[in-house]
């Protein structure tokens, strides 16, 4: 008998299908891996059974029996319990109160008694916390157990978990993995979202992979193995721009020396990254996103200090400067968040100038005149739709994405640093994007490519670099970079020697 | 019971926005009723005298910009700092620097000729504002200290100082009140239609307004303090200095609170009292915010509160209610303002 069963599940966000007839099966205590790209839908189809989405088509079966889900309440009712990426804890809340918020019996809290009953829930699910402690002094690893300690003590026997691994350190990957064996062994079933194929091949008994939303297969952990999940995982029709030619003969002009940095959270994003852009080519950076790429370009744009390491733009030392002064040394910078990249209340005009603003003034006062004419200018040559008053925020999100190239691009600069340039792009908009950062390529430019979308990393690079858990793990020509072997590397199964 | 309508997130039509003065001094008038009725006033016969009376004689509406000068000053230099994402809300304590700085220089500049000692003044006052200011801004850039409350806290020690002064070293000889010494004549404001009370300080917050709004929309510094206060991750990326850029905005700010100390001085009271402000730093808020950030609108919205403010002191004189109303009517009208603010990004729409 199958605990959750998933029939035809259809679910469209506007002209997007995140799931197409999805077919989902979940036995009694098993961990079941939901195996997928970033935006293959995995997230989707467990926030439909979780209650937080509504699926526009299929059925949901809990223990053979056709139920509707309409909130997590719904089910939580039906056995089923989350634990997101983002946790959802009061951290001036001791553990205890955090598991029984919103599950109290009556109103009155007995702080004794429930600290008792939650010790009980936690010993009896092999849960390692302490009741009564605050959930703002604890780690990650162990707020991800009071989530999970949280979802049990609601009478689950479903538990999804999403992308649970994302947030740990390898040693709390290792306590994760060993709770997740108990409570299979106890019955429990849980389902696993992941992109990472040996944490996959390391925890579960089965796997489903998703691809562009659709369901490609289950398979069974002993049927299987890396390479052909990966494939699974990958594998679809190549990209249509081609390149004119194989050219690198260009001398290096960005050089990047064993960068470490951190992210916002404290944690060790890039581990002593070394990668060399040449004047006249795309080198191209893949991965799985979180693996260090926003913290690669943020560093490379100025907006995050590397804790070591170097980065030179040919005799100039960028390392510590400002973002004034990476644009001002010839660096255009596409951002990874277009919103982050423009002021969306600011005018297209007052966008377009605000980077190189110093040339649009006269003693301080803003030279209106020039600023329209140059936002004139620029929408005709990069045909972006707007006038130069409009609001930047009313913008679509191609139309953003060529102010945001215009102003990276109008200067000619030596260095184009793209991280994401296509993404939530339409197809018009994505192959002007892309023709553009080819014309800089031709022009001289050295251009880095931070993305995600394989087949635009595989059709624009002469060299691809892959980023693994914040290293880079291989760079390898543009021709050795089949999907198989990059889709490998990206998690984490497959390194090569890093050329010099 | 189900509702029909729902309201939903998506914007606002345009009319919609174009009717909120309209529509808050109406919700205004329906909720402050019940406050006139309880102390027992007919709610439309205050409103007259509220809204219509203070502007049916001259000497009224000039009593009006009277009231009105410090709020367009201290409306001018909250809008300047809100727009730039600085929440300064010590105005009422850079104020009080202002004013400091005015009784002081006003018992000191003997002999200089009126124009420059009001210009003295003036630039006393600006400056005084500022450095009121300073601590803040050095905390918020240095150490990111969360100016909301620093600048808050700063208005207390200025409140505090103040009385000391008064109650310590600059009470009044001649008297004995708790007031600093009456200033010079040539420090005073000059009357712009003697006998009325209306003084030069009303000019220099027109120039105020038409200063922050030239900043603001016409120069390089000013588009840089906009792009900090709209997008603050965006300005950083595209190479502006948010620290430099909220610390020019925090001193421009302080100084132009600081002016609203000096007019209050050396135009009508003419020496330092404990009450020299009324309030006008935190009523600057509700005109920075009843004007949508924008100079002139605050300006617009400085006067009406200003009427309102001359308003509520014929309703008390007429009707016999307190006074105090007219700060409920200001408040109210904040809240209100608020909330239509937030249902521009809401439409109504009909549930099936």
């Amino acid at each position: 008998m199958d605990a959750v069963r998933m029939v035809g599940i259809t679910k469209q966000f506007g002209p997007l299908i995140a799931n197409n007839k999805v077919d989902f099966e979940l036995k009694k205590s098993e961990v079941h891996a939901l195996l997928g790209e970033n935006g293959a839908g995995k997230t989707t189809l467990m926030r439909i059974l979780y209650g937080l989405y509504k699926a526009d088509t299929g059925e949901i079966l809990v223990n053979e029996k056709p139920v509707q889900i309409h909130s997590p309440k719904d089910a939580i009712a039906n056995g089923i319990g989350m634990v997101s990426q983002h946790f959802t804890l009061v951290p001036t809340l001791t553990v205890a109160e955090n598991v029984v918020l919103g599950f109290n019996e009556g109103v009155r809290l007995n702080p004794g008694q429930v600290n008792k009953k939650v010790e009980e829930a936690a010993k009896k699910f092999g849960v390692d916390v302490k009741p009564d402690t605050l959930v703002r002094y604890l780690s990650v690893g162990e707020r991800q157990r009071v989530e999970i300690l949280k979802a049990l003590y609601r009478n689950i026997s479903v538990l999804i978990m999403d992308e649970p691994t994302a947030v740990l350190v390898p040693q709390e990957v290792d306590v994760l993995f060993a709770t997740l064996d108990r409570l299979r062994k106890s019955g429990l079933s849980v389902i696993f979202i992941s992109h990472k194929l040996y944490e996959v091949m390391t925890i579960s008994d089965r796997i489903t992979v998703l691809r562009d939303g659709k369901c490609i297969g289950t398979v069974d952990k002993k049927d299987t193995d890396e390479r052909s999940l990966a494939r699974m995982m990958v594998g679809r029709d190549t990209f249509g721009v081609q390149r004119e030619s194989e050219q690198c003969g260009g001398k290096p002009l960005l050089k990047v020396q064993k960068v470490t940095a951190k992210d916002k959270k404290g944690l060790q994003a890039l581990k002593e990254v070394s990668l060399e852009v040449c004047e006249g080519e795309i080198l191209g950076v893949a991965g799985v996103s979180g693996n260090g790429q926003a913290e690669l370009a943020s560093v490379l744009s100025g907006t995050l200090k590397p804790e070591s390491g170097k980065v030179m733009l040919g005799d100039l030392d960028l390392t510590n400067l400002d973002p004034q002064a990476i644009s001002k040394a010839g660096v255009g910078r596409i951002p990874e968040d277009r919103h982050a990249g423009v002021v969306g209340e600011m005018t297209v005009a007052e966008n377009l100038a605000l980077e190189h603003l110093d040339d649009f003034l006269k003693n301080g006062i803003l030279n209106r005149k020039m600023i329209k004419e140059h936002a004139e200018a620029m929408i005709k040559e990069y045909q972006i739709k707007a006038t130069p008053s409009i609001q930047t925020r009313k913008l679509s999100g191609g139309n953003m994405q060529k102010v945001i190239l215009a102003r990276a691009l109008f200067t000619q600069p030596r260095l184009i640093i793209a991280s994401q340039p296509t993404r939530g792009l339409d197809i018009g908009a994505t192959e002007y994007v892309r023709k553009k950062l080819i014309e800089q390529r031709e022009r001289g430019a050295a251009v880095l490519l931070i993305s995600e979308d394989l087949e635009e990393v595989r059709g624009l690079s002469d060299r691809i670099a892959v980023i693994y858990e914040g290293r880079i793990v291989g760079i390898l020509n543009c021709e050795e970079a089949s999907e198989e072997v990059l889709g490998l590397m990206m998690s984490g199964a497959k390194e090569v020697a890093i050329e010099a | 019971m189900k509702l029909k309508y729902r309201l939903v997130r998506s914007p606002a039509p345009a009319w919609f926005s174009a009717l909120i003065p309209l529509l808050a001094i109406v919700v205004t008038f329906a909720i402050t009723s019940i406050f006139i009725i309880i102390a027992g006033a007919n709610p439309f016969e205050a409103y007259y005298y509220f809204l219509i009376s203070p502007l049916t004689s001259k000497i009224g509406i000039l009593e009006v910009l009277v009231k009105s000068t410090p709020l367009i000053l201290t409306g001018a230099a909250v809008t300047i700092a809100f727009a730039s994402g600085y929440w300064n809300i010590g105005a009422e304590g850079q104020l009080l620097a202002g004013a400091v700085a005015a009784a002081f220089l006003g018992t000191n500049l003997v002999g200089v000729p009126q124009p420059a000692a009001v210009l003295i003044m003036l630039l006393g006052g600006f400056i005084a504002g500022m450095l009121w200011g300073l601590v803040p801004a050095i905390l918020k850039v240095k150490l990111s200290v969360d100016e909301v409350v620093t600048t808050l806290l700063m208005n207390y020690i200025a409140i505090f100082f103040v009385s000391a002064l008064l109650n310590g070293p600059w009470r009044d000889p001649v008297s004995n009140w708790p007031q600093s010494p009456t200033i010079l004549a040539n420090t005073m404001m000059p009357k712009l239609l003697p006998p009325a009370r209306l003084h030069f300080g009303f000019i220099v917050g027109v120039l105020a307004v038409v200063s922050i709004w030239f900043i603001l929309s016409r120069t390089g510094l000013g588009m840089r303090m906009r792009s900090v206060g709209m997008g603050q991750e965006a300005a950083r990326f595209m190479g502006v200095k948010i620290g430099r850029t909220m610390f020019i905005t925090a001193l421009i700010s302080g100084g132009i609170a600081g002016l609203a100390g000096v007019t209050e001085v050396a135009g009508i009271h003419f020496h330092l009292i404990d009450a020299i402000s009324a309030g006008a730093g935190y009523t600057g808020i509700i005109a920075a915010t009843l004007g949508n950030l924008n100079p002139f609108g605050a300006g617009a919205a400085s006067l009406f509160l200003g009427l309102i403010s001359t308003g509520s002191q014929a309703v008390s004189r007429s009707l016999g209610v307190p006074s105090f109303l007219g700060e409920v009517v200001q408040a109210t009208l904040l809240l209100v303002t608020l909330a239509m603010f937030l249902l521009r990004n809401y439409t109504l729409r009909k549930v099936e």
